[in-house]
């Protein structure tokens, strides 16, 4: 990818990096939740649509990662971002971190973020970055997939047997306060969209209310009540589960630090 | 649910003596065997079962290795493991369609997994232990499925012959996946290579046993090689992977497990070849018969992966089928 970027100014640059970070933690952490369903799946099929989706969120994780790391230009590769830092410097999203718990659950944790970025990435392909813009034409096709198959998922299971609908609105209850921070947009977000570099996350907040309405629907699943949300995730104020996810995966990185792998 | 049909034919065959000889003539003339051919009830057996096996053990094998997804040192190594799993559930599905074509449903022979009545490779009944044991099953148990499976591309049984060839496409490159991260760390710090020294001494005997019982014990073989669905005895193709996989071993620097490993000019028709140490049969009967390390745990994963997803398909069933009606009433409407 091209190091330099000459439309992008020295602060709106530091923000543009922090933003890049935060999204590739994002891919990186929820990748790393769906690659533990791997080999548990309820059905071969899924064994091998689940690993799909996380290896095109790690993909994704890994090019933000590249990207982010050659703007800054202090010699930070993709693993240097992804596996060394504490936790409170990581800054996904609180969703991305959240257990998997049942199958429903996962699916619907895919579908709110897959939706979010899927409209995201289409805003992005205009983007004035040309790496960006490079980067969002591989994700929107890949986000596209991730939304048509959680979407199936989610459909069938809210309208399946009566144990799946159960399952299917106890997963909406669960995960309905950690929405509204998908659509957050502090100073760094908003700096980034200045220029039209990144999209504004809030600017994606309608356009997920039709498409997840219009899902839910097809559910029969309410919509999610997330305006008394959780939140922190951007500025590395984690839930719990967040320290044993670092556990595992830094374990080698901690256990033999600066080898080759 | 899976089943594929087999145009609903009966599969019962009247074995006389003419049929059975022309079965095995189309077998001699090197005629591939297709579903809906007839054929002697104890070849669709031997194939359900064979078959069966293998993508049982393709789809326990996913266990071992997606133990360290979540741990894997980088971000490549990570995508790349995850794909490597994800070929082994690949290559599941293609063999049990392929077992279908034979009248056995999916189901039927996963409970068979479950229940221990269907047996699958016993190296996975192995624990993955370190890092470098995602390179030693690369390079060792893909190198060693290769070398059972290679032949099985010119299996008897059309479906099943043509299931390997992608599926030995894949291991081969599996196998060169695993030896290049034998080289990372051959190539790293003392820690590293100290790492892949212990892997290796923990894989090697039981990556031998991968070839099964010696021939002089073998139960099946005498009948599949007539068949042509075994073409190499598990001895040949033994000694065939240790004459392989010594010099790679030398290549990385690290010593195979084995003081009687010596090279032995006499051996192969006077081409040369390894002499090995006597396998530790009582440990290999003690595995397949239950008792290995990790007999218990993969079955237990397995059965909780089917018995914690049967509301997921149970409920896309019944969505199925209310798209049906719903289909039905709008075409009646």
């Amino acid at each position: 990818m091209d190091v330099a970027n000459a439309n992008v100014d020295i602060p709106n640059q530091a923000s543009l990096i922090s933003q890049l970070i935060r999204l590739g933690d994002d891919h990186l952490v929820l990748g790393h939740r769906l690659s533990e369903w791997c080999g548990h799946a309820p059905m071969l099929e899924e064994d091998l649509a689940m690993p799909n989706i996380a290896l095109d969120l790690l993909g994704q994780a890994r090019a933000l990662y590249t990207y982010a790391g050659s703007l800054e230009n202090k010699g930070r590769d993709e693993d240097a971002i992804a596996y060394n830092r504490l936790e409170h410097e990581y800054t996904n999203l609180l969703i991305c971190e959240r257990p998997n718990g049942d199958f429903a659950h996962t699916m619907l944790r895919q579908l709110f973020f897959s939706c979010f970025m899927h409209q995201y990435w289409q805003q992005a392909l205009s983007s004035t970055d040309e790496n960006i813009a490079a980067i969002a034409g591989k994700a929107v096709k890949e986000s596209d997939y991730h939304v048509r198959h959680t979407a199936q998922w989610v459909i069938r299971l809210g309208d399946g047997t009566d144990e799946s609908a159960q399952r299917s609105l106890d997963a909406v209850q669960q995960l309905a306060p950690y929405v509204n921070e998908l659509f957050e947009t502090d100073d760094i977000a908003a700096a980034c969209a200045v220029n039209k570099v990144l999209p504004g996350p809030s600017s994606i907040e309608a356009g997920w209310n039709v498409q997840m309405s219009d899902i839910l629907e097809q559910a029969k699943l309410p919509m999610p009540e997330y305006q008394m949300g959780q939140s922190g995730g951007r500025q590395g104020r984690h839930t719990e589960s967040m320290g044993y996810l670092l556990a595992e995966l830094q374990f080698l990185q901690r256990s033999y630090p600066n080898m080759q792998w | 649910m899976y089943s594929q049909g087999l145009n609903g034919q009966n599969l019962d065959v009247n074995e006389t003596p003419e049929f059975l000889a022309a079965f095995q003539a189309r077998i001699d003339a090197d005629e591939k065997i297709e579903p809906n051919d007839p054929m002697p009830a104890a070849y669709r057996k031997t194939l359900i079962r064979q078959i069966g096996q293998h993508a049982h053990s393709e789809i326990v094998g996913m266990l071992p290795e997606a133990n360290w997804i979540t741990r894997a040192p980088t971000l490549r190594r990570k995508t790349a493991l995850l794909a490597k799993v994800q070929d082994e559930g690949g290559h599941g599905l293609y063999l049990y369609s392929a077992a279908e074509t034979l009248g056995v449903s999916r189901e039927a022979m996963t409970e068979e997994l479950l229940s221990g009545k269907a047996k699958y490779s016993s190296i996975f009944n192995y624990p993955t232990l370190s890092w470098a044991d995602m390179g030693a099953i690369g390079w060792l148990v893909d190198g060693a499925a290769i070398m059972n499976q290679v032949p099985l591309c010119r299996c008897s049984y059309g479906p099943y012959a043509r299931a390997m060839i992608r599926v030995c496409k894949e291991e081969s490159f599996h196998q060169r996946q695993g030896y290049e991260l034998m080289i990372s760390l051959c190539n790293g710090t003392a820690a590293q290579k100290a790492m892949a020294q212990d892997s290796l001494n923990r894989w090697w005997w039981p990556s031998l046993m991968m070839f099964g019982p010696s021939d002089s014990d073998s139960q099946h073989s005498d009948q599949s090689t007539a068949w042509k669905i075994k073409r190499f005895t598990n001895d040949e193709l033994r000694q065939k992977f240790v004459d392989a996989t010594v010099k790679q071993a030398d290549h990385l620097g690290l010593s195979i497990p084995d003081p009687d490993l010596v090279w032995n000019e006499t051996k192969n028709d006077g081409q040369g070849g390894y002499d090995f140490g006597d396998i530790d049969w009582d440990e290999f009967w003690k595995v397949v018969k239950g008792h290995g390390p990790m007999n218990k745990d993969r079955i237990a994963a397995r059965k909780q992966a089917w018995e914690e997803g049967a509301w997921v398909r149970e409920a896309a069933l019944a969505y199925a089928e209310k798209q049906k009606q719903q289909t039905a009433q709008q075409v009646t409407a």
